[in-house]
């Protein structure tokens, strides 16, 4: 299969006063036609530096200093931020939904001053069929009343509905690729649920792929078919869902399980954070950043580099950690007897 | 909506009924009697007297208030003691002048100020941006009076570009007229587009930097319309408030203008009833400013409203 998306060794930095923030550096991954794939891993790793990146939205003091993002057959990279290139890609073939239902509105434009432009620029539709069409998808996401809903300001919507707009947002040129970032982090665990399944029903009626962008292990659970789990602007693990949850090989991964709650989980199972901090992204060490953070450790840790993403033999699984086989399985139990 | 503008119109009226007694009030408290005032150092008892009993100096207080307000709601501010004619004809001979100068400077420094801000905003950091950063500066800065007789000496004296002076009615000789009222206007306009320009750019920097408009980029939109549809709505918010503010800053700008340029607008008549003592061509002058003082803020309240929908009226 062709994936629809491929990104090689992305990197990139912001310029700050404290010095040069290497937030992706050296990413690789890719998505399928038609696939969920979830990108997971702690606040501040880089999840988002690398999608806005995808988007070539990285604005200064941040920068896209190497790689290559190929869509459709085309290197991303090769066209300027916001040219017309870029354009007609952002928005109608690839199309984000934002962490922050509040702030990601503009308040002073209704949902329909805000949606109709998209079909508008994109489709070239007048303003009454794109109108048509926009209260039809808003009704299809599942707004009450779209009809008179689309000439309503942002700020008469709840958090849940705002983020229904987004999705619709998202939809409306039935784009190969949905973007999620976080889409659900500032809301109740109801609508958080109810948002997953229409972003898993929509994706599946468009025939869209979608990226979920998660902190949270356990949002992915149910709806990706491949996970890749993110470390201080890197991947350290990839595998199917199944793979990941069932045989996770990266300790930080398996931490990640461990402090997150799982629907098979017996009551009253203690959730347990991974301790310590993540690196501080400025001055990484060249070996493995999770070292210190990792009871799992043996002599080759220290001494080497940080390995590059490799395949498990006989697997589908990569990982990024010099632990053998048996030492998986040692920190597994370990974790099922927490 | 129309009951907010009701209810604000109310509290207009509430607070002109209180401007108006204070304007009124203080005239009268002023140490000195008015009418000795106005007719001089020769004037006999009985002259005095008898401008006393004109202009009802000679009756209790209230009485006198409640005489003058009632008056003044039909049009009429008594007679004019300095130029002997009802006050009412002279505001009608000089708001306009002040009125067509104020509206031409406020139109200019709107379009200047927020033109110029948003080239400096979209272009941050790049030369243009740098020099019309350095020139508002200097702008808000420059005292009017300064800048009015610099332009007469430049423009009018030396290149003999521009009359020195002077009022000529555009109704009567449009091309005169526009030649004199262009340093005026220009010397009215350089503060007011100096501060919305340095508004307009902060504040569209400001709104650029937000998640709403990094939404507008991802949905494929280009640059002009992310920055007229999608930025400059939210930017002008506090513009607005700044162009209210402006009205009001042109009030204390005409009396400099007016005097530098001799212009006979109500700059130069508040000026000049102030130095007579013609207390009541000043009460009527202050009355009317606070009256546009007070229309300007509900045009800005009800523009405010029309820029965000955030904004309730109840
Ligand atoms: N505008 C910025 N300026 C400086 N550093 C930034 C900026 N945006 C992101 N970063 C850095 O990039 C790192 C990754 O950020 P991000 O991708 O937003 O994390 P997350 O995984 O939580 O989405 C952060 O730790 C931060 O240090
Ligand atoms: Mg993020």
């Amino acid at each position: 299969m062709v994936p629809i998306l491929e990104v090689k060794n992305l990197r990139t930095q912001y310029k700050t006063e404290s010095g040069l923030v290497k937030a992706v550096d050296g990413v690789s991954y890719y998505i399928n036609e038609q696939e969920i794939v979830g990108v997971v891993g702690e606040s501040g790793c880089g999840k988002s530096v690398t999608q806005l990146s995808v988007m070539r939205l990285i604005n200064s003091p941040g920068e896209i200093v190497g790689g290559e993002i190929l869509f459709e057959g085309q290197n991303l990279l090769q066209f300027k931020a916001n040219g017309p290139e870029m354009r007609r890609i952002r928005g109608a073939k690839i199309s984000m939904v934002f962490q922050e239902p509040m702030t990601s509105l503009n308040p002073v434009l209704t949902i329909g001053q805000q949606l109709i432009e998209i079909l508008e620029v994109h489709l070239g539709m007048s303003r009454k069929n794109a109108r048509q069409r926009v209260i039809e998808m808003l009704d299809l996401v599942g707004i009450p009343g779209a009809s008179s809903r689309i000439d309503d300001y942002p700020h008469n919507f709840s958090g849940g509905m705002r983020q229904r707009v987004m999705i619709a947002m998202a939809l409306l040129c039935n784009p190969k690729l949905i973007i999620a970032d976080e889409p659900t982090t500032a809301l109740d665990v109801t609508t958080q649920a109810q948002l997953f399944e229409l972003m898993k029903s929509m994706v599946e009626r468009f025939k869209s792929s979608l990226v979920i962008v998660t902190h949270n292990l356990g949002i992915v659970a149910r709806y990706a078919h491949r996970i890749y789990i993110m470390y201080a602007g890197r991947i350290v693990e990839e595998g199917s869902c199944k793979e990941i949850f069932r045989n996770p090989r990266h300790p930080y991964t398996i931490g990640l399980l461990k402090s997150v709650p799982r629907l098979d989980d017996q009551e009253g199972k203690r959730l347990v954070p991974i301790e310590g901090m993540p690196p501080d992204l400025i001055q990484m060490p060249s070996t493995c950043a999770f070292l210190p953070r990792c009871s799992y450790s043996i002599e080759q840790c220290r001494v080497e580099p940080w390995p590059e993403l490799r395949k498990v033999e006989g697997t589908k699984h990569y990982v990024r950690c010099y632990l053998k086989t048996e030492a998986w399985e040692q920190c597994r139990s370990h974790s099922a007897t927490t | 909506m129309l009951n907010y503008i009701i209810k604000r119109a109310v509290l207009t009226v509430v607070v002109l009924f209180i401007v108006s007694f204070i304007t009124f009030s203080l005239i009268h408290i002023l140490p000195g009697d008015p009418a000795a005032a106005m007719l001089g150092d020769q004037a006999t008892m009985e002259e005095i007297e008898a401008l006393r009993h004109e202009l009802w100096l000679d009756r209790p207080f209230f009485v006198q208030y409640g005489h003058w307000l009632s008056n003044a709601l039909q049009g009429d501010f008594g007679k004019s003691i300095m130029y002997r004619v009802p006050v009412s004809e002279i505001i009608a001979e000089r708001l306009p002048v002040t009125l067509y100068l104020s509206f031409l400077s406020l139109i200019l420094s709107t379009f200047i100020g927020i033109g110029a801000g948003i080239i400096c905003a979209i272009r941050r950091g790049s030369l243009i941006d740098q020099i019309v950063s350095v020139v508002a500066n200097a702008g808000v800065a420059v005292p009017i009076f300064w800048l009015g007789l610099l332009g007469i000496y430049v423009f009018g004296f030396t290149l003999e570009w521009l009359p020195l002076q002077g009022w000529t009615s555009p109704f009567d000789d449009f091309l005169k007229s526009s030649k004199q009222a262009l340093m005026p206007v220009i010397c009215l306009s350089v503060t007011g587009s100096s501060i919305i320009t340095r508004q307009t750019r902060s504040s569209l920097l400001e709104v650029i930097r937000q998640d709403y408009i990094r939404t507008a980029w991802a949905k494929g939109m280009g640059e002009p319309r992310v920055v007229f549809k999608h930025a400059l709505k939210n930017a002008l918010i506090p513009v607005v408030t700044l162009v209210g503010l402006q009205l009001r800053v042109l009030v204390g700008g005409a009396v400099l203008t007016e005097t530098v340029f001799n212009i006979p607008g109500m700059g130069r008549l508040l000026v000049d009833g102030a130095l007579a003592k013609d207390f009541l061509i000043v009460q009527a002058g202050v009355l009317l400013i606070a009256v546009m003082v007070s229309l300007a803020n509900l045009i800005t309240d009800i523009s405010h409203g029309w820029l965000d929908p955030r904004i309730r009226y109840d």
